[in-house]
């Protein structure tokens, strides 16, 4: 109708605010929990960006640039070379490319913990999947 | 002691399949978008709410497991669906949508020449 309606966002900007720290934080246990339950790297980045779309749709791009000061690209290129390193990290020790291990420990607050390289690996997918969707969707918001 | 509990599961169950019926019926017979959108974001929003709490207190009481994942569904929804019904109502009214016709006030109908008068 009209080209330029003032807005008021001041609902939207202070919901954001709350639900966005929840958002990332499921999204985080989903990615923990990847091993045992329904979760993983993918659907945790996936989630995390959705956290990052919605501070995008309560704020502008130029906000949130200053919030999270990252580029993207970067952070896609840092999760391959994760994924690549633990990979290859497997050669040091004689055994084939992509094989993992996992053992046992006794951490200080957490008690008995499985710790497993596999984690770094889905680190790694998860950093790719937010650069990849992070890029196009920024790419896609600021091209008029 | 469990038929308690398991009457209080299955009444919120029935309350949260009640108020979702409640909300597709208002959704077909309500005149305009914002009365829908009243109908919807209130009664659906209350429904989901129950039916989680059942599902919640059935997982609790029945079988041991605490889920939180459940809860903070509850919070969540319970915050995020009266801001996305406010967002929807408001998008249409700025886009133009008109009232039922039998609406008798419409307080926003002056808003832009009221600003222009106060910022003068």
């Amino acid at each position: 109708m009209k080209a330029k309606v003032k807005t008021n966002d001041v609902i939207l900007q202070t919901v954001t605010n709350v639900v966005a720290f929840i958002i990332i934080l499921f999204s985080l246990r989903l990615f923990f929990s990847g091993h045992y339950t329904p979760g993983g790297g993918f659907i945790g980045g996936l989630m995390t960006s959705a956290a990052i779309v919605l501070l995008l749709l309560a704020y502008d791009i130029k906000t949130v640039a200053t919030i999270l000061p990252v580029d993207y690209k970067i952070i896609t290129a840092i999760g391959l070379l994760f994924s690549v390193a633990t990979g290859a990290g497997a050669l040091l020790f004689d055994v084939p490319f992509l094989t993992h291990a996992y053992d046992y420990f006794h951490l200080p607050l957490l008690g008995k913990t499985s710790l497993h390289t596999a984690v770094l690996f889905d680190t790694g997918v998860y950093l790719v999947v937010i650069g990849v969707t992070m890029t196009i969707i920024q790419t896609i918001g600021v091209s008029e | 002691m469990s038929e308690i509990i398991r009457f209080f599961i299955g009444f919120f169950l029935v309350i949260g399949g009640f108020l979702s019926l409640v909300t597709a019926f208002g959704l077909l017979r309500l005149p305009d978008v914002y009365t829908r959108n009243h109908a919807a974001s209130k009664s659906a929003t209350l429904g989901v709410m129950s039916i989680l709490l059942a599902t919640f207190l059935y997982f609790y009481l029945e079988h041991g497991h605490f889920n939180s994942r459940l809860i903070l569904a509850i919070i969540f929804i319970f915050v995020t669906a009266p801001v996305a019904g406010h967002l929807i109502s408001r998008a249409a009214y700025n886009s133009g949508v008109k009232l039922w016709d039998k609406s008798v006030r419409d307080d926003l109908k002056d808003k832009e020449q009221y600003e222009r008068q106060n910022s003068q």
